[in-house]
């Protein structure tokens, strides 16, 4: 069979699982809608966590980003992992307890506040929507490249498809679904990774064998490629090129803004108790772990895999894939003086191939000369990853509008079936929207992203933390808060990304750090001003003190399914 | 001031906060101490039997682990803390009872 006949079997398989799962577990409440009932366990919760959060990006971009700048990108693999411990000490526990439905939720109610309830709305809408653009796109690039349709067409097919189970199951569908979609992709990821460990080092443990030593020429792998990069004009591998201000700074709000994630947060919701939500978000990492630290021993052997390939060899003689990927565009040689041979330096004026990051995972089993069942797992793989990000972000986007928006804001009198139906239709209008955005992306995509998480770490996390753990915190500063992370961090990201973008360098930055790191930066302005503003004001009610003292302790957590009515009373 | 003696519910609050900073210590001294601050000090020695630079390992690989390992310490001991200060929750309607 041809690479493309197994990738039609391999994929169309995976959505006939996909799609099987969803007609089985349909939502009949709005319990069910947005928290799948409360009744998921804390393994596959963790599964589902998984998916939810390993992106496109994750999937098909982290290896090669991390294979082209070595050191520096880890700060990718800290920062999207810390956080995890982050949200299981000092918010999943506690928002479980609490027992609602959205992130929003949790804010207008601790802070009794309707102006704080509007901004956690906002927020979640800016955050979940501009990541879910991404991923639709990611869907279009994987489908064009494997099943040779067009990248819009692709983008159609993956809008039918996560239509179809979200709008349908809701987060219960989209929570089965998605335990299926992990176990797709991590096969997807580990097999190609097993056998080209094998093949350059002999140890079928990737994580180990980027440590060892390689076969070829007998020398631990990663001195090996040092010495490459050294002979290239490369920054050292294992050191980097970033500043340390700014590596620190970059991983920290990558984990803040991990833990404030509405997407991530409200899988914790669907847990039946307290101590499903702690355990649940250590079964989540340990999943997300296996890929991540996969990740960067994929990225090593690819890089001097590549390396050895291509550099100063007849670009005549170069293996079959290379030509494919130029085709796309992807990889491109610009024979800059006239020998024929491919010379790939890190001057820029005399490196003749530009090769695209995002390729690198794509390619790897090609590269490797693996077998072309390999290369149809890898394309399902990057779309269950695609696929289940999208789906969980979208249920965020409709719960935000049917229940934030519509019931606990606009007309509290809506019932139940009416909710439901609106939080169809608002999921089914998020998918189309998704899907425009998808097709004519705005063209600044990865801005977007490195601006969700700016936001999210700068505006909800200090919000949630202290309502949890303040009892003092009350509206003004929370909201006082968040908007001043909210205008720091926005102004400094707009400030180089768009509007100057040519100053955008280590000279002009605030003490060295880049907009993608400033998120730590708002987060830290957020505290502040929070804690100094509820200091000159009146203290939170006796109401919201309850509310505080029955979050903190495990015992009696109501269900999400119940009415949403305030408990004060303990045992 | 208080004469009284603490109740169980801020018993419980108070190993619960002193648990999460000793472990808040540990996930910063692997990420940013061990895995950014120390890495040009860290990298002079590699791991025995292996071509990893230290805080090479530790940035890609270590703090990973590290950070799997600080949740699941988490959730046992905050396991045994309820149970000692009788918060644990009782079993509703699910059937898979805790042990």
């Amino acid at each position: 069979m041809s690479v493309q006949a197994w990738t039609f079997v391999i994929v169309g398989a995976s959505f006939a699982l996909y799609i099987a799962i969803a007609l089985r577990s349909r939502a009949k409440s709005t319990g069910e809608f947005y928290v799948a009932g409360g009744g998921v366990s804390s393994v596959a919760n963790g599964l589902a966590t998984a998916a939810d959060w390993m992106s496109a990006a994750s999937f098909l971009s982290m290896a090669g980003i991390i294979s082209f700048t070595g050191y520096d990108g880890s700060v990718y693999l800290m920062g999207w992992t810390g956080g995890y411990v982050l949200l299981a000490l000092l918010l999943a526990p506690y928002l479980r307890k609490f027992g609602k439905f959205t992130v929003p939720d949790f804010v207008g109610d601790r802070y009794a506040s309707q102006w704080a309830r509007i901004v956690a709305v906002v927020c979640a809408l800016f955050v979940s929507f501009t990541y879910v653009a991404g991923q639709m796109r990611g869907v279009g690039v994987v489908f064009s490249r494997f099943l040779e349709v067009s990248v819009d067409t692709g983008v159609v097919i993956g809008m039918g498809l996560v239509l179809f189970y979200a709008v349908l199951g809701g987060m219960k569908g989209i929570t089965y679904t998605q335990v299926a979609q992990y176990c797709v992709l991590i096969f997807a990821y580990l097999v190609p990774a097993i056998f080209i460990s094998l093949q350059m080092t002999g140890n079928p443990v990737p994580q180990l064998g980027f440590g060892a030593a390689e076969l070829a020429t007998g020398q631990p792998l990663l001195e090996r490629l040092d010495g490459l990069h050294a002979e290239l004009g490369f920054a050292p591998y294992t050191d980097g090129a970033k500043s340390m201000v700014d590596v620190f700074f970059i991983t920290a709000a990558l984990m803040v803004g991990t833990a404030g994630l509405p997407h991530i947060i409200v899988r914790f919701y669907t847990v039946p108790k307290v101590r499903d939500a702690r355990w649940s978000a250590g079964w989540a990492l340990l999943f997300i772990a296996l890929l991540y630290t996969t990740a960067p021993a994929v990225a090593a052997f690819a890089r001097t895999n590549l390396i050895q390939t291509v550099s100063g060899k007849e670009h005549a003689g170069l293996p079959e894939w290379v030509g494919k990927w130029e085709q796309t565009g992807l990889i491109v040689f610009d024979d800059k003086d006239g020998d024929g041979r491919v010379r790939y330096v890190a001057d820029a004026a005399t490196n003749e191939l530009s090769i695209d990051k995002d390729i690198m995972v794509l390619a790897n089993p090609e590269i490797a000369g693996l077998p072309d069942w390999v290369v149809g797992l890898v394309a399902a793989g990057g779309l269950a990853a695609a696929l289940s990000t999208a789906a969980g972000l979208l249920l965020v986007v409709s719960s935000a509008i049917s229940h934030d928006l519509l019931k606990r804001a606009l007309c509290p009198r809506i019932s139940e079936r009416g909710e439901l139906l609106a939080a169809r239709i608002s999921a089914a209008v998020a998918v189309v929207a998704a899907g425009y955005v998808g097709i004519h992306p705005p063209g600044y995509v990865a801005e977007v992203v490195a601006f969700a998480f700016g936001l999210a770490a700068s505006t909800f996390f200090p919000a949630l933390v202290l309502g949890i753990f303040s009892r003092r915190m009350n509206a003004s500063g929370a909201v006082c808060g968040m908007l001043a992370g909210l205008a720091f961090t926005s102004a400094y990201i707009v400030h180089f990304k768009f509007l100057a973008p040519e100053s955008n360098d280590a000279q002009h930055w605030l003490w060295g750090i880049s907009p993608e790191g400033i998120g730590t930066l708002g987060m830290a302005l957020n505290f502040l001003v929070a804690l100094v503003v509820a200091r000159f004001t009146p203290p939170p009610n006796a109401q919201v003190q309850g509310l505080i003292d029955r979050i903190r302790v495990p015992r009696d957590a109501d269900e999400p399914r119940a009415a949403p009515k305030v408990e004060t009373q303990r045992t | 001031m208080n004469s009284h003696p603490p109740s169980r519910e801020t018993r419980y609050w108070l190993r619960n906060v002193r648990l999460v900073s000793v472990l808040l210590s540990v996930w910063f001294a692997v990420s940013y101490g061990a895995a950014i601050l120390l890495v040009p000090w860290l990298n002079g020695t590699r791991i025995p039997g292996t071509g990893f630079r230290l805080g090479f390992w530790m940035a890609q690989q270590g703090s990973i682990l590290a950070f799997v390992a600080l949740i699941f310490v988490y959730a046992r001991r905050m396991d045994r803390i309820e149970r000692e200060e009788g918060l644990d929750e009782r079993d509703q309607r699910d059937e898979e009872n805790a042990p």
